[in-house]
C-alpha cells in the first residue's frame, strides 16, 4: 500500500480529506448531530461543496442522479438514526440500479452503540441487504482506509452504494493521516477480461445466426460502453434494443434500434426478442418486466450469449448458452475485432419480418384528442429540446412514455429508478443532474402524485438557483395503478385518485419559482418553448391530461413477450 | 439436492450476518451453518449445509462470492469429501438404565464426558445420519437435552480450501 504522509488530523477532517483526494465536488446531505464535527471541517474547506437538502432521501437522490449523468461516484451525508432510515429508499433505489455512491453516515459514540442512545439505529444492519458492502469505522485508524475501500468497492466490478458508518467519537479522535493510493483485497477482484474460448463461441453463433437481436441494458451505459456497442451493432446490421435502464446507448432514432423491450415495451422489440435464434444479451439481466413469463420466453429455443460483469447475473432468470463474465468494454473489443474477420449472415428475412412488425405502429395515440394526451406532450418535450436534454423521471405512467416517446441517442441523458420504482426519485434527482451538468437542460418529468413524494426539494433547487424544468402530467390519477385497476380489478380504482391536489403554480411560486398550467392541446408546445428558453428559473409546468389514457402495448403480469395488449387505436 | 458449501470469510464483524441475511432474503434454505476462525485468526471457515436443485445452489454460490467479505466459497458435495458433526445428549442413567446406555455409547463409539447420580451426558461425533441413529437408538424418554454443532466438513486428499 502506497501512503501519502501527512499531519495528524481529527477524524471528521480525515473524511474532508477523502472525499478531496478522491476530487469529490459536490456532497449532497443534512446535518445533524452525529456528523457535527463533519460539518464543522466541511465549514473550513472549500474545496468539497456542499448541497443541502431538505430530506435525507432526496439527498442519496440527488446523489444518485449526479452519479448516474456523469460517470462520478455520487456522495451522500447524513446523521444517524432517522437520519439514515430516510436516506434508506435512496440506497435501496442505488442498489437496484448499479449506481455508484458512497454514503456516509453518523453513528452515536462507540460507547452507546447498543444502549438504544438519542438517534441510535443499527445502520449496518438496517442497509445491509441493500448495500454492495457496508461498514462500522470503530477506530479513527482504520477510517481513511475504509473510505477508499468504500470508493473502490463502490466504482469498480458491478457498481453499487457503499455505507460507511461513523461514530461520532471517532470523528473527534485524532490520528495520522495516511491516504492509501490504492488499495489490495484478497476477497475481492473484479474480472475485467472476458474468457477467449468464450468469446470465439459467441462470434461463431452470431456469424451463423438467422433471426439476431442485440439487447443491451444499464451495464453498457454504466461501463460506458455505448461507443463500442454503437460499433458492434453498425459492423453487424442487427437488430438492437435497450431496456428502460439501457436508453440512449444505442441512438433510438437510428433504423436498427427497435424501442425498449418488455411490459411496455414496443411490438417489433417483444417479438424480435421472442422470435430471434441468437439473442445477444449484454449488461442486461432478463428481469420480469423484460422478459414477462421465463417459461414463455424459454419456449421458443434460442441460443443466448450474455456479457456480464456480475457471474450471479448469469443463468438466474434465464438459462444462458455461451456466459461471458467480463467488462463490457473490454469483451466489446475483443468480441468486434473477431467480427470484423467473421462472415456477416445474410438477415434479409428476419429484417423483413421485423419491418411488418414495426409497420403496426404500437405507439400510436390519438392525435386529434381535445383533451391534452400525455404522450403529445413527451412528443413536444423532444422537439423543443432538440432531443438533448436530461430528462429524469419518477414512476408510473408518465415514466413509460417519456421512455417510450422521448428519443435518447445519447447516453446518460435519461434517469430513472427502474429497479426499484421509486416514485420521488425524479426531482432530487434532477438536481444532482443539473449540478453536474451546470448550463445543461434538465427535464423532471413527473406525474401528481410522484412528484408530491419529494417535492420539498423545491426549496432547495431554489437555494442553489437549479432551472429545472418540471413537466409534470397531471391525471388526478395513480395512472399506473388506476390501468391495472382498470385491466385487472373491474374498474374498481380503489384509493388510485388523488383529490385534493395543491395548485402547482401557485405552490411553485410559493417557492419561489415559475409556474404554467396547461389545458389546452395548443398550449402544450408554447408553456414548453417559454420554460425550456429560461436558463434561469425553474419551471413548474402542470399539463392537464387525459384522465382514462393507457401506456401500450402492456403485457400483463405472468403472461409472454407476445402476448401483448395493444392500444385500441390500432 | 441437499449441498455442502465451506466458506473462507473476513473475520470481520457482521461478517455472518451477512451470510446469514443472504440466505434469507433470498430464501435460500439453512440446514446448519458452523462458524469459527482457521488457523489464519483474520479468516473463519463456514460450513452451511443447504438443500435446492442445480440452479439455486449455482445461484447460492455465485451471491455467496459477491460479497465484499467473502474470500473462496466451494460446493463440498460436488465430489469426496468428508463431513462430522459433534452432539452432546443427556439422558436419564438411573441404577436401572445405566449399564444398557454405557453400552449403547460403546456401539456408538460415544464417550461419557459428565455423570451425575441419574444422568450421562454422551459425546458422540459422526456425520449426521450417525447422529440420527444414535437418537433413534434411544428410548425416547431417556433423552433429556441434545446438542448439536452442525455440520463441518473438508475436502478428501488433495482438494483444500484455502487462500
Amino acid at each position: 500500500m502506497d501512503r501519502v504522509k501527512t499531519s495528524a488530523l481529527s477524524g471528521a477532517e480525515i473524511v474532508v480529506r477523502c472525499l478531496q483526494e478522491e476530487a469529490v465536488d459536490y456532497v449532497f446531505g443534512y446535518p445533524g448531530g452525529a456528523v457535527l464535527f463533519i460539518y464543522d471541517a466541511l465549514f473550513k474547506q472549500d474545496k468539497v461543496k456542499h448541497v443541502l437538502v431538505r430530506h435525507e432521501q432526496g439527498a442519496v437522490h440527488a446523489a444518485d442522479g449526479y452519479s448516474r449523468s456523469s460517470q462520478k461516484v455520487g456522495v451522500a451525508l447524513v446523521t444517524s438514526g432517522p437520519g439514515v432510515t430516510n436516506a434508506v429508499t435512496g440506497i435501496a433505489t442505488a442498489y437496484m440500479d448499479s449506481i455508484p455512491l458512497v454514503v456516509i453516515t453518523g453513528q452515536v459514540p462507540t460507547h452507546a452503540i447498543g444502549l438504544d442512545a438519542f438517534q441510535e439505529c443499527d445502520t449496518v444492519g438496517i442497509t445491509r441487504p441493500i448495500v454492495k458492502h457496508n461498514m462500522l469505522v470503530k477506530d479513527v485508524k482504520d477510517l481513511a482506509s475504509a473510505m477508499k475501500k468504500a470508493f473502490h468497492i463502490a466504482t469498480t466490478g458491478r457498481p453499487g452504494p457503499v455505507v460507511v458508518d461513523i461514530p461520532k467519537d471517532v470523528t473527534a479522535a485524532v490520528t495520522e493521516f495516511n491516504y492509501p493510493d490504492t488499495i489490495q483485497m484478497r476477497s475481492y477482484n473484479p474480472v475485467r477480461k472476458g474468457h477467449a474460448g468464450q468469446i470465439r463461441k459467441a462470434v461463431q453463433l452470431l456469424s451463423e445466426a438467422e433471426r439476431p437481436m442485440i439487447y443491451t441494458g444499464g451495464g453498457v451505459i454504466l461501463s460506458d460502453a455505448s461507443e463500442l456497442l454503437r460499433e458492434l451493432v453498425k459492423l453487424t446490421g442487427f437488430p438492437c434494443t435497450n431496456t428502460l435502464m439501457g436508453l440512449g446507448a444505442y441512438p433510438a432514432t437510428d433504423r436498427q434500434f427497435l424501442g425498449m423491450p418488455g411490459m411496455h415495451g414496443t411490438y417489433e422489440c417483444n417479438n424480435a426478442m421472442q422470435h430471434s435464434d441468437v439473442l445477444l444479451a449484454i449488461g442486461a439481466r432478463f428481469d420480469d418486466r423484460v422478459i414477462g413469463n421465463p417459461a414463455h420466453f424459454a419456449s421458443n429455443p434460442r441460443k443466448i450469449i450474455h456479457i456480464d460483469i456480475d457471474p450471479s447475473s448469469i443463468s438466474k432468470r434465464v438459462k444462458v448458452d455461451v456466459p461471458i463474465v467480463g467488462n463490457i468494454p473490454d469483451v466489446l473489443d475483443e468480441l468486434v475485432k473477431l467480427l470484423r474477420a467473421a462472415p456477416k449472415p445474410d438477415i434479409s428475412a428476419w429484417w423483413k419480418r421485423i419491418e411488418e412488425w414495426r409497420a403496426k405502429d404500437c405507439l400510436k395515440y390519438d392525435r386529434n384528442s381535445k383533451i391534452i394526451k400525455p404522450q403529445f406532450v413527451l412528443e413536444k418535450l423532444y422537439e423543443v429540446t432538440k432531443g438533448d436534454a436530461f430528462v429524469t423521471s419518477d414512476v408510473g405512467q408518465h415514466q413509460m412514455w417519456a421512455a417510450q416517446f422521448y428519443k435518447f441517442d445519447k447516453p446518460r441523458r435519461w434517469i430513472n429508478s427502474g429497479g426499484l420504482g421509486t416514485m420521488g426519485f425524479g426531482l432530487p434527482a434532477a438536481m444532482g443532474v443539473q449540478l453536474v451538468n451546470p448550463g445543461a437542460t434538465v427535464a423532471c418529468v413527473t406525474g401528481e402524485s410522484s412528484i408530491q413524494m419529494c417535492l420539498q426539494e423545491l426549496s432547495t433547487c431554489k437555494q442553489y438557483r437549479l432551472p429545472i424544468k418540471i413537466v409534470n402530467l397531471n391525471n388526478k390519477y395513480m395512472g399506473m395503478v388506476r390501468q391495472w385497476q382498470q385491466f385487472f380489478h373491474g374498474n374498481r380504482y380503489s384509493e388510485s385518485y388523488m383529490d385534493a391536489l395543491p395548485d402547482f403554480v401557485k405552490l411553485a411560486e410559493g417557492y419561489g419559482h415559475r409556474g404554467i398550467l396547461v389545458d389546452k392541446p395548443a398550449d402544450v408546445e408554447p408553456a414548453l418553448r417559454e420554460a425550456f428558453a429560461n436558463k434561469k428559473e425553474l419551471y413548474f409546468l402542470d399539463f392537464i391530461t387525459d384522465q382514462t389514457e393507457n401506456v401500450y402495448p402492456m403485457i400483463p403480469g405472468g403472461k409472454g413477450n407476445t402476448e401483448m395488449i395493444l392500444s385500441e387505436e390500432l | 439436492m441437499r449441498h455442502l458449501i465451506s466458506i473462507l470469510v473476513e473475520n470481520e464483524a457482521g461478517a455472518l450476518s451477512r451470510i446469514a441475511g443472504l440466505f434469507s432474503a433470498r430464501g435460500y434454505n439453512i440446514e446448519s451453518l458452523t462458524v469459527a476462525p482457521t488457523e489464519d485468526a483474520s479468516m473463519s471457515r463456514m460450513t452451511i449445509v443447504t438443500s435446492g436443485s442445480d440452479d439455486v445452489v449455482e445461484q447460492i454460490t455465485k451471491q455467496l462470492n459477491k460479497l465484499i467479505d467473502v474470500v473462496k466459497v466451494v460446493d463440498l458435495s460436488e465430489a469426496e469429501h468428508i463431513e462430522r458433526e459433534l452432539m452432546l445428549i443427556k439422558v436419564r442413567a438411573g441404577q436401572k438404565e445405566r449399564e444398557d446406555m454405557k453400552r449403547m455409547a460403546d456401539i456408538f463409539r460415544g464417550r461419557i464426558i459428565d455423570v451425575s447420580d441419574n444422568t450421562y451426558t454422551i459425546e458422540l461425533t459422526g456425520d449426521g445420519r450417525k447422529l440420527d441413529a444414535f437418537i433413534q437408538a434411544l428410548d425416547q424418554g431417556a433423552i433429556i437435552e441434545t446438542v448439536r454443532t452442525g455440520t463441518s466438513g473438508i475436502g478428501r486428499g488433495n482438494r483444500v480450501l484455502r487462500v
